[in-house]
């Protein structure tokens, strides 16, 4: 996965809430090997729909949008949509949860802002943003900096660029361990095969 | 009776005599260790694996890593599965490789597979429990985010993208935050016609798309309670659309009598021993959720969705909003960007949208009450409108049949296909065309969900066979 540190680029604004992954990936592509080039299916939809759309006329590294950015299916290949367009961030005042999860683990952060301060944020673009993780810092348009919060591991797996089932891996005696405990603990957790008693 | 089972790293992270909720329960119990920022590694009981994981497999072979628990481990055809002529080849060369991968994947890890010739198959979240493979108290995880489904068995359920996948398939685990709860409290109860679906989708509209971001609910009160496990599997199933982590529902006298018997549920001295465990996986009297929320039962009336987000929920008696009337600028573009796709006038009537064809199946409401509640309201009687019906299992559809429900489908005029996701995601080929409106017991009316340009209304299946009759939204209580 490719690290996270500084990333100063073209942010546009998304403006609807509840911006849905069939919305950022219908569903019809999901069946498309990540080789296809999943940016052509980025918003593929409201692309055509609307000629419009601002990702028909820039090429943005950051989007600004409303609530619940990400929400509904699953389906991480929405997350490989805006990655493989060269989108690095996403702002928002909240996503899904699952969406915002697949993000961390493909390079993509997603910084969460009050819903006034992405509104504002908002109405002063397009305009060139600059995101530092390690130091948790957003410069704005008009040159002021704000912080923004992120939970440690996550920060960690993007500015290294981990792996997280390697650090997993690392924790193979615990697992064990747990793994003992609880077969002596929930014997009937194992399902039964065949006809088993 | 015997204290809850406890985990050793209970004692570290909580007063021994700390009241705990169902979900804190579920979540010590599985907790493998918990780092400073309280990230935890959580043990996975049950993984499930359909057609779509391939890029979770794919991330496997590229590392060069194996599944580590097979035995835990399942995988289920349903996302593409044909709804009609099983028995001839597939057309679609890049649909048929999705199923041929699966097959191949399972094949090659070892992994019990419910393909598609296989008696069980069906939707993941249909087979799972049927199958006795979801029970209380266990992490059950698929990349589908409608695995909140599972959580109607008191078991924790929730939706992992294709990187997760891959880190389940390697390690069983996943790193999870732990996220807050909330508890939605149904007291009373419900009136004549109204479904699971109708709660539901009142619950949606009541707190939003968003409004169960980060928390995992648990559902509550007697109307819940006096659910069968059918209707708390659509309860627990849509707990994603408002937003949530997870849905559950404590397991109760109603859940175990549900297991018992199936296939891969324990049996005989296990069974006992671990409906004992099962009986304490309910809250504490005075255990805290971060949120609560009530709703008085007798206020749910038959509810359908009108735009492009389950959050538009409203009783069939609501009329539509109008943007006019919204003094926020943000929401006002909402409203007109979905009255726009969904062609609709503001301030009408939901009742009188007229629709030009109907959906019944998926994983919230293909399970067999569903399919009955709908044969009930169209018995001898003709759909206004053609409509395709899905069951959610091979043993629903030959259960249905049975009791001749295919053919009361059929006689008013409706189709009737075979176990799949069909058309609530609209990838095997069954899509509602372009323009046209669907009433659908399915879960999402996103824009395009069932095809591109397809407008959806959510609604229960007695609703959605209320529409089939008059080829417009209409109140079940005047037609059944």
């Amino acid at each position: 996965m490719t690290p996270f540190t500084v990333v100063a680029g073209l942010a546009i604004a998304l403006d609807a809430a509840n911006i849905d992954t069939d919305q950022i990936l219908p569903a019809r592509f999901l069946r498309k090997p990540r080789s296809a080039g999943y940016q052509n299916f980025l918003f593929h939809d409201l692309r055509r729909h609307d000629p419009g759309f601002p990702l028909n006329r820039t090429q943005p590294a950051i989007l600004v949008a409303a609530e619940n950015f990400g929400c509904g299916s699953s389906r991480e290949g929405a997350v490989y949509a805006l990655v493989d367009a060269g989108i690095r961030c996403v702002i928002a005042p909240s996503f899904g949860d699952i969406f915002a999860s697949n993000a961390s683990k493909n390079g993509l952060l997603t910084i969460v802002l009050p819903a006034a301060q992405t509104a504002a944020l908002r109405a002063m673009l397009p305009a060139e943003l600059r995101v530092d993780l390690p130091n948790q810092t957003l410069r704005l348009p008009d040159g002021r900096d704000i912080g923004f919060a992120i939970e440690p591991f996550r920060k960690h797996c993007l500015v290294e660029g981990l792996d997280d089932i390697g650090i997993t891996l690392q924790h193979q005696a615990d697992i064990a361990a747990f793994q003992a405990e609880d077969g002596r603990r929930r014997p009937w957790m194992v399902p039964a095969r065949g006809n088993a008693r | 009776m015997r204290p809850p089972e406890r985990s050793p790293l209970d004692d570290m992270t909580h007063q021994p005599a700390a009241p705990r909720t169902l979900f804190d329960k579920i979540w010590d119990q599985h907790a493998i260790l918990t780092r400073e920022d309280g990230t935890t590694l959580l043990w996975i009981d049950r993984h499930f694996v359909h057609e779509g994981s391939f890029h979770g497999f794919a991330m496997l072979d590229h590392a060069g890593r194996v599944v580590v628990r097979p035995d835990l481990t399942f995988a289920f055809a349903d996302h593409y599965v044909p709804s009609r002529q099983r028995g001839l080849p597939i057309r679609d060369p890049e649909i048929a490789a999705m199923i041929d991968m699966l097959t191949a994947n399972a094949g090659r890890h070892g992994i019990e597979l419910m393909g598609l010739a296989d008696p069980r198959q069906g939707i993941v979240h249909v087979v799972g429990p049927e199958q006795g493979l979801t029970l209380p108290g266990l992490t059950v995880v698929c990349g589908d985010s409608h695995t909140s489904s599972h959580g109607a068995f008191g078991a924790l359920g929730f939706g992992i993208g294709a990187s997760e996948v891959s880190h389940v398939l390697a390690t069983q685990t996943l790193w999870q935050r732990r996220p807050k709860t909330l508890r939605i409290t149904v007291a009373g109860s419900l009136g004549p016609h109204i479904a699971a679906k109708d709660v539901i989708l009142s619950v949606i509209g009541h707190i939003g798309a968003a409004g169960a971001a980060g928390h995992v609910i648990e559902y509550a009160g007697s109307a819940i309670r006096g659910l069968d496990m059918e209707g708390r599997l659509t309860v627990c199933n849509m707990s994603i659309e408002a937003g949530a982590r997870a849905g559950m529902v404590a397991p109760d006298d109603t859940t175990f009598a549900w297991i018992e018997g199936r296939a891969m549920a324990p049996k005989g001295q296990r069974f006992a021993a671990a409906v004992e465990a099962w009986r304490h996986l309910r809250t504490d009297p005075d255990a805290r959720f971060d949120r609560e929320l009530a709703i008085d039962a007798a206020t749910i009336a038959p509810t359908a969705t009108w735009g492009t987000s389950p959050e538009t929920a409203l009783p069939i008696d609501a009329h539509i909003p109008d943007p006019a009337a919204e003094p926020d600028a943000a929401r006002r573009a909402r409203l007109r960007e979905q009255l726009d796709y969904m062609a609709l006038e503001p301030g009408r009537t939901l009742a009188g949208v007229p629709i030009d064809r109907v959906f019944i199946g998926s994983c919230t409401n293909g399970r067999l009450s569903d399919l009955r509640a709908a044969a009930a309201v169209l018995r001898g009687r003709r759909s206004a409108v053609p409509g395709l019906v899905v069951a959610g299992s091979q043993p629903v559809k030959r259960e249905a049949e049975a009791e001749g429900l295919d053919r009361v489908f059929r006689e008013a005029g409706l189709e009737w296909g075979e176990p799949g996701c069909s058309m609530c995601v609209g990838i095997n080929g069954d899509i509602v065309p372009p323009g046209q409106r669907c009433a659908s017991t399915s879960n999402r009316n996103f824009q395009g969900r069932q095809g591109p340009g397809a407008r959806t209304h959510l609604m229960s299946p007695a609703m959605v066979a209320a529409a089939a009759l008059r080829g417009q939204i209409t109140d079940v209580r005047s037609c059944a």
